[in-house]
Formats: structure tokens, sequence, C-alpha cells
């Protein structure tokens, strides 16, 4: 089973975000894999692992740094990792990412596909359902449980909704967000680690993929960010220390009878 | 004459509040564009009344597409059907709700279409007759506005809970257009829905919440906070240190690996307040932080605090709730 994996390049969430001439200023940051996509190659190794053959091929658009990202994920046991060179495209529009992340999954080839279900930085949670219809394939979203009978061509996926779980019945191919819960990710091993230094990473721009530039820049973009600002600073709180007993009851009668929100 | 257009979500089919909050939103949209119009498109089957109770709410035109690709949920068939009636209705925008399932065909419809989707949107803005819409990023560290190229419709997903709906107007009434779909190859269908425990609300949905963190020790001692949860009619959450011990599931948890939550009240129980778990709440109306160390970092965004050791102290909370309310 030919296994793709999508990941992004995030900032790490202990960062504290701030504004540097109209944008979030990202000189300081640590950079990571997005949490959510982890959880998506674990699930990923674990397939190939229980089924005993396959190839996991891990993907990343952007900047050179993102290299850190796909390297970390061949650290944790994935076979290949292609880089797409993000320049010229609109990295902030779904969209755009979508039609190169899908230009990439046809010349790799696969019988699955997976994202994180979404990246911890914009917040979209689209790019991976975008993907999914760029590529005609069904999805599902959110998901932390996953059942494949590869054989048959048929998956059934449990995603997290409100109150509860929906099961899903799907057919292979198809594309999977993950969820925190799909899995336990795995810590990478210093073989992987070593491992690592002798793989190649390939390079390959919008030439490579057949992409027109003009469909994925910044002119085509269908949204744009226009502004960001911060959240206001909250106002001092009252602390109350002293005596459990009267501190309780001070802190009742406060939200009940003062604040009135309980 | 800009129509606004809602996307209604339906459960057995009656309208979920997420679609009243997002119809008064688009009808203050229209009126504010001067001559705006706030169409509804509802997909699969409606109960017979619901019409006109959506008319009531602010619907002037609702396209119902029917059809038995539409019979249960599958993102594929909702996003021909949205599609359908997106070709009827051509509206300018087309609200669609920051929940499981909108969040799941939102992109699916945007994609179709080629048209950008703003998500999780909390705030709209027209400017020169321009649709701005507002939306936390970094789970609520941030915000930024975003604007649509020329493509139409624009898509937003809206948060729920950020609207109020309208009082219903029974004088309003709404032209009802059936729009018909053929069979949908669906490759993806839901099958089966599993409770999960208790019959808390969603964190997304909750008005109270009582989350725990690492000072919980231990699976066991969530039943401290459970039982003030009980008092509170609140919802259980919990800091990702809690979750990663393997305390309580992860739908539990709030923060940037979590839900993101606006609740009325907020309760840190033993929760220092990392960076990630601030994100997630910060914007609850009422920060209540209860900590033993009176330099944790939760206590600098919290509007009240008591420094205490919580295995007094939530006890007694819930003793003292449990008086106050009886009242």
């Amino acid at each position: 089973m030919n296994i793709l994996v999508f990941v992004k390049q995030v900032p790490d969430t202990e960062t504290r975000i701030q504004l540097k001439d109209g944008a979030v200023d990202t000189t300081n940051v640590k950079w990571v894999a997005n949490p959510y996509d982890e959880f998506a190659i674990e699930e990923a190794l674990r397939i190939r692992e229980r089924l005993g053959q396959g190839k996991v091929t891990v993907v990343s658009l952007g900047p050179d740094r993102v290299k850190e990202a796909i390297k970390y994920a061949l650290s944790l046991g994935a076979d290949e990792g292609v880089h797409l060179k993000g320049d010229g495209v609109a990295l902030w529009d779904p969209l755009a990412v979508a039609t190169v992340l899908a230009a990439a999954a046809r010349k790799l080839g696969f019988d699955l596909v997976f994202t994180g279900k979404q990246g911890v930085d914009n917040d979209w949670s689209q790019t991976g359902i975008i993907l999914a219809e760029f590529l005609d394939l069904p999805h599902v979203s959110v998901v932390v449980g996953l059942e494949l009978d590869p054989p048959a061509k048929r998956g059934v996926a449990k995603r997290e909704v409100e109150g509860g779980a929906e099961t899903v019945e799907f057919e292979l191919p198809a594309v999977i967000t993950a969820q925190k819960g799909l899995n336990e990710p795995r810590y990478a091993s210093l073989k992987g680690i070593m491992a690592v230094k002798k793989k190649v990473i390939p390079e390959w721009t919008l030439a490579d993929l057949g992409v027109d530039p003009a469909s994925v820049g910044e002119g085509a973009a269908a949204i744009r960010f226009v502004d960001f600002s911060l959240p206001p600073p909250r106002p001092a709180g009252r602390i109350l220390e002293g005596e459990p007993k009267e501190t309780a009851r001070e802190l009742v009668r406060i939200l009940h009878e003062e604040a009135k929100v309980i | 004459m800009p129509m606004f257009a809602v996307l209604a979500e339906l459960k057995d089919g009656a309208a979920r509040k997420i679609t009243l909050e997002m119809l008064a939103e688009a009808r203050r949209l229209a009126a504010l564009s001067g001559s705006g119009s706030v169409g509804l498109i509802a997909l699969g089957p409606m109960a017979p009344e619901e019409a006109e109770r959506l008319a009531h709410q602010g619907a002037d035109r609702i396209y119902h597409v029917e059809g038995e690709a539409l019979a249960g949920y599958a993102a594929e068939a909702h996003a021909e059907g949205a599609k359908a009636a997106l070709e009827r209705a051509k509206p300018d925008t087309l609200f669609i709700g920051a929940t499981s399932q909108g969040k799941d065909l939102a992109p699916r419809v945007a994609a179709r279409l080629r048209v950008g989707l703003a998500s999780d949107c909390t705030e709209f803005t027209l400017q020169n007759g321009d649709l701005v819409a507002r939306r936390p990023i970094y789970a609520g560290k941030a915000f930024g506005r975003v604007a649509w190229n020329a493509a139409r419709p624009r898509i937003a997903t809206i948060r729920p809970n950020t609207f109020t709906p309208l009082e219903p107007d029974s004088s309003r009434k709404a032209q009802v257009e059936k729009v018909p779909i053929g069979p949908v190859k669906a490759r993806a269908r839901v099958a089966g829905f599993e409770r999960s425990e208790g019959e808390m609300l969603d964190l997304t949905e909750a008005n109270i919440i009582v989350s725990g963190g690492r000072a919980m020790q231990g699976p066991e001692n969530f039943e401290l906070l459970r039982k003030l949860c009980k008092v509170l009619g609140a919802t259980l959450g919990a800091s990702r240190a809690a979750v990663d011990a393997g305390w309580i599931d992860h739908s539990h948890q709030v923060g940037q690996t979590g839900k993101v939550v606006n609740p009325t009240v907020y309760f840190a129980v033993g929760i220092s307040g990392a960076i990630q778990h601030l994100a997630g709440m910060s914007s609850s109306r009422t920060i209540v932080a209860i900590n033993k160390d009176k330099d944790a970092p939760i206590f600098k965004i919290a509007s009240y605090g008591i420094v205490g050791d919580l295995y007094q102290v939530v006890p007694l909370l819930t003793e003292e709730f449990e008086r106050a309310l009886k009242e």
C-alpha cells in the first residue's frame, strides 16, 4: 500500500504570537511538524507495519525550512520525503496549497492519503478536504479511529463530532484527516535519526509538477488576510487567599450574587 | 441586490440553533447592504413546519434540495446538493455553521466551486460593500481579518454561539423553491453515531466549563470536577497535561491542540496556564482559577481566583453552589 502523508510545518504551540509590520512575527519561532500531522504520520506507519508491506511518503510544501519537518517524519520511520518548493505559491490560501499538493499526489501515486485535521497556525481545517475534492476522492475528517480492509478497498473511520463519535464507511483510496486521539505517536529512535542522514529529499518545483504558477500565486488567491490583531489584555482579576471555607463561600457569592453569571 | 444565503444544518429534519444564529447575521448584513435578501438552503428531509419557522427567523427565500442521495449525511452528496441550490439562488455570500458537519462540508463546496472559504468566523463587516470577516488564528492567540477575491459566492463558516437568533416574527413569509437532485455517488457515508459520556453539552456549546489540569494527579480525582459539573450543569474540560497523561479522553481537551471554547464561565482547576491552553479559553467571558501556586500564569488572565488546594476548595465550592442554587 502506497501511503502519502502531507505535513505542514508550523510554529510550536508554546509560541507567543507577536505582530511585526502588520503580520505575524516569525523571527524567533521554533518550527515543528504540525501536531495533528504527527497522528497522520503515526497512523501511516502503523498501517504499513500491520500490512507488513507498503511505502510511506511524506510531502511538505513551503520554504527550505520545511525540510526539517520531512526529516522528522523520516526519523520516525517514513520511507521517503519530498519537498515541494513554495516559491510563488499563495501559502495562506488552502485552494492554492491543495492544487499543488494534488499535483504532487498524482505524480507520486497513492492508495491512501493522510493530512492533519488542521494546521495549528491559520486553523483553516480545509486543505485535506479540498485535496480530496481535487483528487476526486472521498474523505473522512477529524478521524479518531480507523480500520481498513485493503483487499475489499474499504474502510471504516470514527470521527469526532459534537457529543460523540460518528462512524463513517468509505471506499479506498481516500483522504483521511487525523485528529488527536487517533493513536499515540512514537518518538524517533537513534537508528531512525541516523538513517535520515543517508536519505535524499528531492525538491520539486511547480514546473516539475506541471502546475501553472499563475493558478496558485497571490493573484489567483481566493482569500487573503487584510490585517492581524492581538486579543485585548484582560483586566486584572480578584484573587482570594485565606481559609478555603471562606474563600469558597466568597467566590460563590461573587459569581452568584454580584457577577450573576451562575 | 445581494443575497446572503445560509446553509441550514438539519438534525432529524429540524434546523439546529447555529442555523438561526447564521440567519440573524445574514439579516443584519442584508439590511446593512441596503436592499439585500436572505436565502436559506436546506439539504434533505425537512419537517413540514420547518420552512415556516425559518421564515419567521429571517429567511426570505428557501431552497429546499431533495433527493435520495441526501437521506443521511455524505459530504459528496451534500456538496452536490449545495451546488444545485447555489446555481439557483446565486447568492453573493454563503454561511455554513462551523460545526463538525459544516466544517466537513464547506471545503468540499468551496473546492467544487473554486471559491474562497474563511473558516470559523466570529465577526463580519461591510467595507464599501465588500465583506470582511474576522476570525481567530493560532487558536485565538491572534485574529486575522479575511477578504475574498471576485469569485462568488464567498463562503464563510461561522462559529456557534457567536450570534444571537432573532426573535421569531410570525408575519414574515418565505417563498419555498424545491430543487431536485439526481443520484450521487457518495463514497463516504455516515453509518452510525455513538454518544459520549453523560449528558453534558459539547465543550464548544457549553455555557459553563470546569477543566482540570496536571494537579488532578490521576483519573480518579476528576470525580471531584464531575460533581461540580453536575451541580452547575457544566461540561468537563481538561488541559493537555491531563489528556497526555491518559487521565481523560482527548475530546475533553481545551487549547491549541484541543477545542477552542468561549463559555460564560470557565473554571480552570489545577491548571497552571501554559500558553497553548490559554489560547483555547482566554475568550471566555469569566475565568475562574483555582491553583495552589499564587504565581501561576492562569491568575494573570483570571477574572476571579482562589489560591488554595483544589482538594479542599473544589468540594467546598460544590457544596456552596448547591446551596446557593437551591435558594
